[in-house]
């Protein structure tokens, strides 16, 4: 199921899943190997993290385990970190403390 | 060798301990002191709240009750609503020793921690002499949660403790999984598993429930750290929780307290029927292992990623480390690596076995390592619940 043209940190669970899944972490600027084509990772990802195996529109199902697990709210190239950012649940929104930080952050500018 | 204490109600507990149940906050410190810290002494249980709740009440005839205690102190201030004479009757009925202490009637908190701590010490050392006897797989309530989930969790920890569940529910064993609201985008697959097509449609219904509650609340069952951890939707962290309860064939649909009738594979719903009344189903994991425990869980498969520590009073936790990278850092905390899978170290289905291997282990008498550090966590809030409906259980 793994091709040999694509990095062996990113794992592929189900025949027909749109994103891999990392078995290993990936550096900051470290370039990686996906489908044969490199793609430069911006920033370091952590085990468990996901990288798009196929170009996704906004809307597209994004697919773990051979089953959906939400939409794509943004295009996504393969290669892509796909989260939170660019990835929406169908069912109820993701709370993140990134968010609620920079929602202290504004608030706190507005305050002074 | 596996071995267990023989109950009156025919079920067989893999631990013999006396519980110390305060019966509102306000009874727990005493409770707590005596109990004292000595983890082989006894452990504490209760309820918090001052106001009357039938599901708590329930949950604490279940809980005191369980087959893994032997004797039961029951440690109220005096004014509380909970209705201490009934469940003082429901243990008595058990068989088990009991006692209720009452705080204002039994001179105050110095007096009663004395008189309490009396009645314990006695009750552990009368408990040690009792003979155990043989045990079988098949005797076994094993429940499962996932804590502290992250991107490994659904790809290490939770598929290997699917297939240890696999192993068990094909050796006539009762295995329970649990939080319907960590199961929301996995109704299609899971109701294709049902014994009976009605049975499907309840637990399809359990999900759908689920789902709304968790709309109303305006959060889903997803903690901050679940992000940090590579998941980024419910959905996602479903699939990955929905892998603990393996390939078998799903026996039945049971709710907090309800004993399953036979060996197999039970959904526990755990969300609250009705109005959203009471805030969050279970505000945090041990909420969840206490009520797989009221439904007879004599151990708890707990997998965590991102390194949840905790263990629970009454029955033993078997910690599965996800994350090699955690279970680096807290190995002491952990039963099992499962991070092994992704650093090639072992295979999925060696890490099932031996999680299974670990299970019968307990149940021969050995510890977990949270059961070693004294880990007795326990919380009980307020819920309601409507009884199941008749498709729940097909014969």
């Amino acid at each position: 199921m793994q091709r040999s043209d694509t990095d062996p940190r990113l794992m592929l669970l189900a025949a027909d899943d749109s994103v891999y899944v990392l078995r290993d972490q990936i550096a900051q600027g470290e370039s990686i190997t996906v489908q044969g084509r490199m793609v430069a990772i911006p920033q370091a990802l952590g085990l468990g993290h996901k990288i798009a195996r196929r170009a996704h529109r906004p809307g597209d199902k994004v697919v773990k385990y051979g089953a959906p697990i939400g939409s794509a709210s943004t295009d996504i190239a393969p290669g892509e970190h796909v989260h939170t950012h660019n990835l929406k649940s169908d069912y109820t929104a993701t709370h993140t403390l990134e968010a609620a930080r920079s929602q202290a952050e504004t608030d706190q500018e507005i305050q002074s | 060798m596996m071995r267990g204490w023989q109950r009156n109600d025919g079920r067989k507990g893999i631990r013999n301990v006396v519980a110390v149940a305060y019966l509102v906050e306000c009874a727990h410190h005493v409770a707590r002191q005596i109990a004292g810290t000595d983890p082989e002494a006894a452990h504490v249980i209760g309820f918090p709240g001052c106001y009357p709740n039938d599901y708590a009440q329930r949950m604490m005839e279940r809980l005191c009750t369980h087959p893994n205690v032997g004797a039961v102190l029951l440690v109220s201030l005096g004014c509380e609503s909970f209705n201490r004479y009934r469940l003082e009757q429901v243990v008595r009925d058990s068989g088990r020793p009991v006692k209720v202490l009452t705080i204002q009637n039994d001179g105050g908190t110095r007096a009663t921690i004395a008189a309490g701590r009396e009645w314990v010490a006695a009750q552990a050392s009368e408990l040690a002499t009792q003979p155990t006897v043989p045990m079988a797989v098949n005797e076994l309530v094993v429940g499962t949660v996932c804590g502290g989930s992250d991107g490994t969790s659904g790809i290490t920890g939770n598929p290997a403790t699917g297939l240890a569940f696999d192993r068990l529910v094909a050796d006539g064993a009762t295995c329970i999984f649990e939080e319907t609201g960590e199961l929301i985008g996995c109704e299609s697959i899971m109701e294709a598993r049902a014994a009976t097509p009605e049975l499907a449609a309840e637990l399809r219904a359990s999900v759908e429930k689920a789902a709304r509650y968790y709309a109303t609340l305006g959060y889903g069952s997803f903690a901050p750290g679940n992000a940090d951890g590579g998941l980024s939707t419910i959905e996602e962290k479903s699939l990955g929780a929905y892998m603990k309860s393996g390939q078998s064939q799903i026996s039945g649909l049971i709710k907090p307290g309800d004993i399953p009738p036979h060996g197999g594979l039970y959904l526990m719903d755990v969300v609250p029927d009705g109005e959203v009344r009471f805030g969050f189903p279970n505000i945090s994991d041990n909420a969840e292992i206490v009520e797989m425990m009221a439904s007879g869980a004599h151990v708890t498969l707990f997998v965590t990623g991102r390194g949840s520590v905790v263990g629970s009073a009454i029955s033993p936790v078997i910690k599965i480390a996800a994350n090699p990278h955690m279970y680096r850092r807290l190995a002491d905390d952990m039963d099992i690596n499962a991070g092994r899978i992704l650093d090639g170290g072992a295979t999925l289905a060696e890490v099932g076995e031996e999680i299974y291997r670990k299970v019968l282990a307990l149940a021969s008498g050995e510890k977990s390592r949270s059961e070693d550090l004294g880990h007795q966590e326990f919380i009980l809030t307020y819920k309601s619940f409507e009884p199941i409906g008749p498709a729940c259980l097909p014969a």
